[in-house]
Formats: structure tokens, sequence, C-alpha cells
């Protein structure tokens, strides 16, 4: 009887979010009266528009993903390694940006940080640039510190620095050379899942108008028809995409094989 | 002037005093064992020689030069763990050489030195694997070259074999012990398995909640325990309380019998010691020259070329071994019978 439940459930769901997919993938490939067509994925992909902020922010994205493994992985590491017991406090502040809206932040950061401030980054195209990578930073940090953290737990990092310590090394070697490779599948699938949130990211790159991906699917979402739809899947094919590569990295992954 | 020394060196973690005026000279090309029960300071006091433990108080002088504020990385020792700590994403090769591209050798020096360390473990072959795909005894060889390779003023090893099968553990331990001396590097190893300092080391530093009960060849730790403690960690011992009757000539009472050990006793008249013997120190009859015991059989174990006997006298109980001749008979439990032990077999402890 309770498989009959289950079963139930899960056709519910797949229904729920199945659903909404097929109507907007079939609505996009509409354009063409009458037949399918991919016209209006032809139109978006031929949009100077769409390359552009594209390009953007993959750009974005990427500077994001080496400004975050930069951030976290010593953090991460120093605070499993000297300081565990402030660990709940540092997952908390990392898990803040879920709470908070990011409209909240960037308030936050343009009075911060404007023309009339100690540090005018707004009043340039980079420091606006740079303000826009700290924000997306913030969003993935969540998602960034947990996998790594996650991944620091699987090897015996106290051990392993301390070899690696006796061997002469110093803490960018260790970091370099020993830490950062082991925990390398980790890091990426925390390098993808902030490659999903800056390309749909909307808030923050409009507040402080950059030419960035989400706000150009706002525009053309507020004037076109077919479009929209073609630019949705889209972006859902490349979340997805971005999902699929975790799940092949941490299965690839030569180091999981490790006997423990 | 001993090449490493340790003096007055003391650990407390906050009210716990794992280390306690800790002594101790090591030569060069010493095998030294760290002898005790799980956490009597053992491998704290082995941190603090690599530099991973600052100690409370005391000094640690290498070669000469006091290394306390020395950073670990910068004090060339060679470290290896209970649990391997090979680095996974790096192959043997490139564990073994990890010291050496550190200190920015060349590339001819390190290939060489590559292949004297594979060779030397007994590996040669094994250069490109990966730590997960060799053995638990493979692994800490390899540990041990690693440790080696960059020819480090001072090895330590903190129960290196303790994570092995035991006949692994029995091979390992005189391929260490035969390559330590063939470096002749002067090493500390860390133990809680009596059978392996006995085996290896040139002297034995037996300890005991974080001091040195004493310092000694194996000869001497397991002939000449110089506490109770040591006597009991070290091998079987059987051990009998017994009162001091004459302190002038060395006579004990033991369950009504007087013993006279033919030595002076520095305890006081009706001090009750114990007297420690070894099972091998005993035999059954009587002897020329030593002293009765009598007592009951109260376990017979047949062991194969081994018989041990568990004898009650009085409240205490001993154990003794006796060789199993062909067409001796078996002793039976519960008779009475008459052991003899040489006076010089027998310790008196005090506490
Ligand atoms: N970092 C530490 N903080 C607090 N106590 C410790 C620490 N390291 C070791 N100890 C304590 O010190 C004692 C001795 O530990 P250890 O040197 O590891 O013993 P052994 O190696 O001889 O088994 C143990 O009681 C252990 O709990
Ligand atoms: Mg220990």
């Amino acid at each position: 009887m309770s498989k009959v439940w289950a079963w139930g459930a899960l056709i519910f769901g797949v229904v729920y979010f199945m659903l909404p997919l097929i109507g907007m993938t079939e609505f996009s490939l509409s354009m063409r009266r009458g037949v399918y067509s991919f016209d209006a994925y032809a139109a978006v992909l031929a949009d100077p528009q769409f390359q552009a902020t594209f390009a953007y922010s993959v750009v974005m994205a990427l500077a994001t993903i080496i400004f975050g493994i930069l951030l976290v992985v010593p953090t991460a590491y120093w605070v499993r390694l000297k300081m565990p017991e402030a660990r709940p406090y540092v997952e908390f502040i990392t898990l803040l940006p879920l709470v908070i809206p990011a409209i909240v932040v960037v308030f936050g950061y343009i009075r911060l940080y404007n023309t009339s401030s100690w540090l005018p980054l707004t009043g340039s195209v980079m420091g606006t640039n740079i303000l826009l990578m700290f924000g997306y930073a913030m969003l993935s940090l969540p998602y960034m510190y947990r996998s790594i953290d996650t991944g620091l737990r699987t090897i015996d990092i106290a051990t392993l620095t301390e070899a690696a310590m006796s061997l002469g090394a110093g803490w960018v070697t260790i970091l370099a050379r020993v830490i950062l490779p082991n925990v390398l599948a980790s890091v990426l699938s925390g390098a993808f899942l902030t490659f999903a949130i800056v390309i749909g990211e909307f808030t923050i790159a409009a507040l402080l108008d950059r030419p960035a991906f989400g706000p150009y699917m706002q525009i053309l979402g507020a004037n076109r028809a077919y479009e929209p739809a073609a630019l949705a899947v889209i972006a859902f094919g490349i979340t997805w995409a971005c999902m699929g590569l975790i799940g092949l990295v941490s299965r690839f992954s030569r180091y999981t094989q490790v006997k423990r | 002037m001993a090449f490493l020394e340790i003096e007055n060196l003391q650990k407390t973690f906050g009210d716990l005093r794992v280390v306690r005026d800790f002594n101790l000279n090591v030569e060069q090309g010493e095998f030294i064992s760290f002898l005790g029960p799980s956490g009597c300071g053992k491998t704290t006091t082995l941190r603090m020689v690599a530099g991973f433990e600052t100690p409370t108080a005391g000094s640690i002088r290498i070669g000469g030069k006091d290394v306390v504020n020395v950073k670990p990385n910068q004090r060339n020792i060679g470290m290896v763990f209970q649990s391997y700590a090979l680095f996974p994403n790096l192959t043997v090769a490139q564990n073994v050489t990890f010291g050496l591209k550190v200190a920015g050798r060349d590339k001819a020096t390190i290939d060489t030195r590559l292949k004297e360390m594979l060779t030397m473990i007994g590996l040669p072959d094994l250069g490109e694997r990966y730590p997960f795909q060799l053995s638990g005894g493979q692994q800490q060889r390899v540990a041990l070259a690693r440790a080696l390779a960059p020819a480090p003023q001072v090895l330590l090893l903190d129960e290196p074999l303790s994570a092995l099968d035991a006949q692994i553990r029995v091979s390992l331990r005189s391929e260490i012990r035969a390559i330590q001396q063939k470096l002749g590097i002067t090493t500390v190893y860390v133990t809680h398995d009596q059978e392996e300092a006995l085996s290896m080391s040139d002297r034995i530093v037996v300890m005991h909640r974080g001091i040195a009960d004493q310092i000694g060849t194996p000869v001497e730790i397991y002939n000449h325990p110089a506490t109770r403690f040591v006597a009991n960690f070290v091998g079987t011992l059987n051990q009998i309380e017994a009162t001091v009757a004459d302190p002038e000539r060395g006579v004990v009472e033991v369950a009504g019998q007087s013993l006279a050990l033919e030595r002076k006793l520095s305890h006081p008249k009706g001090a009750s010691v114990a007297l420690a013997f070894r099972p091998q120190a005993l035999h059954m009859g009587k002897g020329e020259g030593e002293i009765p015991v009598r007592g009951r059989i109260s376990e017979v174990q047949f062991l194969g070329a081994v018989i041990r006997l568990k004898v009650d006298v009085g409240e205490a109980s001993i154990s003794l071994d006796a060789f199993n001749r062909a067409g001796a008979e078996l002793p039976v439990t519960g008779s009475e019978l008459t052991l003899s032990i040489a006076p010089s077999d027998i310790l008196v402890l005090g506490d």
C-alpha cells in the first residue's frame, strides 16, 4: 500500500517539475507557425547582446571561482586545522548569504563604496566589476564553503600537514601541492555551483548596472515572445550541464579511490 | 656531547601534565625506543622533538643547537606516522621526492636519490603507483623512504607498524632496523609493543606517566628493571608480596615461608616489598644453592615446546615455564610441588 503512495508522490513531483519545463521548451520551439523549429534559438544566439552579456558573465564567473577558491580553501583549511572550535561560527557566517536578500547587500555595497566614500569602487568600471565579483563570491559562499569543508573532512589534513612540514614545506607549498589537489573534486563541485549562480544572477548585476547575462534575460523577457523561452531553456541547460559535471568530476576523480 | 639532547622537558595541556621532567641523551647513529602504555606521553615527546608541539619548559638540542624555537619545516627531521600519511594525490616517486623538490635540489640529484631510496625499500618498480594501489606494508615503506630521502639529521617514527598485520609487522621491524644501521641515522622510535622495542633498539626509554622510568639497553631493561612499573610492563613477570624479616641477612617472609635472598636489603625490617622474577627463572624440584618455594598447581597449559604452570604460593599466583621433554609426566592440577629459583634471579622492588 505504502508503495503505491510513494509512487504517487514521485509521479506528482515529476509532473510538477516537468510540465512547466515541457511547456516552456515546446513554446520555445514554436516560433515558426505550424512546425517546430529552432528559430528562436537562432535569433537568441545571433544576438550580439546575448554574446556580449554571456561572455561577460562567464568571465565574471571564472574570476569569482578563482577568488572563491583562494578565499575559501585556506580559510576552511585553517579553521579545521587550528581552530576547530570556531567552525560553527564560520559555518554560520558562510550561511548568512542565504538569509540576507541580495538587494539588501547590494544597497549596502553602493552605500559603502559609492563615489564619495573612502573606497570609491563604483566610480570606475573596473571598480564596479570588482565589487560585482565580491557580491557573486558572497552569494556562492555557502555552497563553496560547504563543499570544500566536506572535501577536507575526507582527508587527514592534520597528519598530511605535519608530514609535509617535516619534509620542509611551508604553508603555500602545503596548500598548493597537498591540500588543494586532494580536495579538487569538492573545489570543482563548488566551482560549478558558483558558475550556475553567477550566470543566472540578476539583482546585484542590475543594480550595479553591469551588462551581465541575468539583466539581459530580464530585458529580453520584457520585450520578446519566443526568445525568452529559448533563453530560459539555454540557461537551464547550462545549469544542468554544471550539475552533470559535478557528478562526473566526483565520480572520476582518482583520489576518491584512496583506501581509508 | 650527545647528538640529540633533551633536558628537563615538560609539556602541559591545561591542567594535564603529559610530559614531566624528561631527560635523554641520544648518541649519533643510535636507535632509541620510547616504550610505554598508551597515553603516557610518548607521542607528545616525539612531537616536541619534531616541532609540532612547543614545550612548556626544557630544552631540545640537536647537534649542539637548541631547536625549541626552530620551526618544524626548518628542523631537518624525518617523520614516519602510524597512518602512513602519504600524499594521496602524488605517486610513490612524487611522494619520495617531495622533500627534495621543496629543498630545490636539481633534477639529476633527485632522480639518483629516488632510485636509491626505492631500491633501499625493495620497491624499485612501483614509482608510478599511487598510494591507494599499495598494501599497508608497502605504503609504510614508501613513507620511510620519503622521510629519509632529504637525508634528515634525526628520524622519528610514531608507532609505524601498529596499523599492519602481525606478519608484516615482524618482517618490517628487521627491515627498518637494517636500513637504520646502514644509514647510521639517529632514530627515535615510539611503540607500545615491548617485543618491537626489545628486538630493534640500542637503548629503550620506558615511559610511565610522562617520566622516563628507566633508560637502558634491552638486556638491562629486561633483566634489571628499575621500577615495579618497568618490571611489569616489559615481559611476563611474577610478583609476590613479601615482608622483610631480616634486612642484614636478606631474609623475607612469603606466605609463612622464609626465603633467604643472600644479599643485604635496604628496606627496614617489617617493610613490605615485591619479589619479582621471570617465569623462566623458576624450575620444578630442588636445586643446589637455590631457594625452595612450596606451592600448589592451579593450572596447566600445554603450549607444545613449553608447559606453562600456574602455581599458588599463599595468596599469590605465579607462573613458570617448563620445557616439554619426551617421557616427562605432565604435572597434575591441584598437586603440591616445590619450585626453586636462584637468589640472583629474584628482584626486590620497592615502590
Ligand atoms: N593537543 C592535546 N590537547 C590535550 N591533551 C592532549 C593533547 N595531545 C595529547 N594529549 C593528552 O596527553 C596524553 C598523552 O598523549 P600521547 O603523548 O599521545 O600519549 P602516547 O603517544 O604515549 O599514547 C593523553 O592523555 C592525551 O589525551
Ligand atoms: Mg601515541
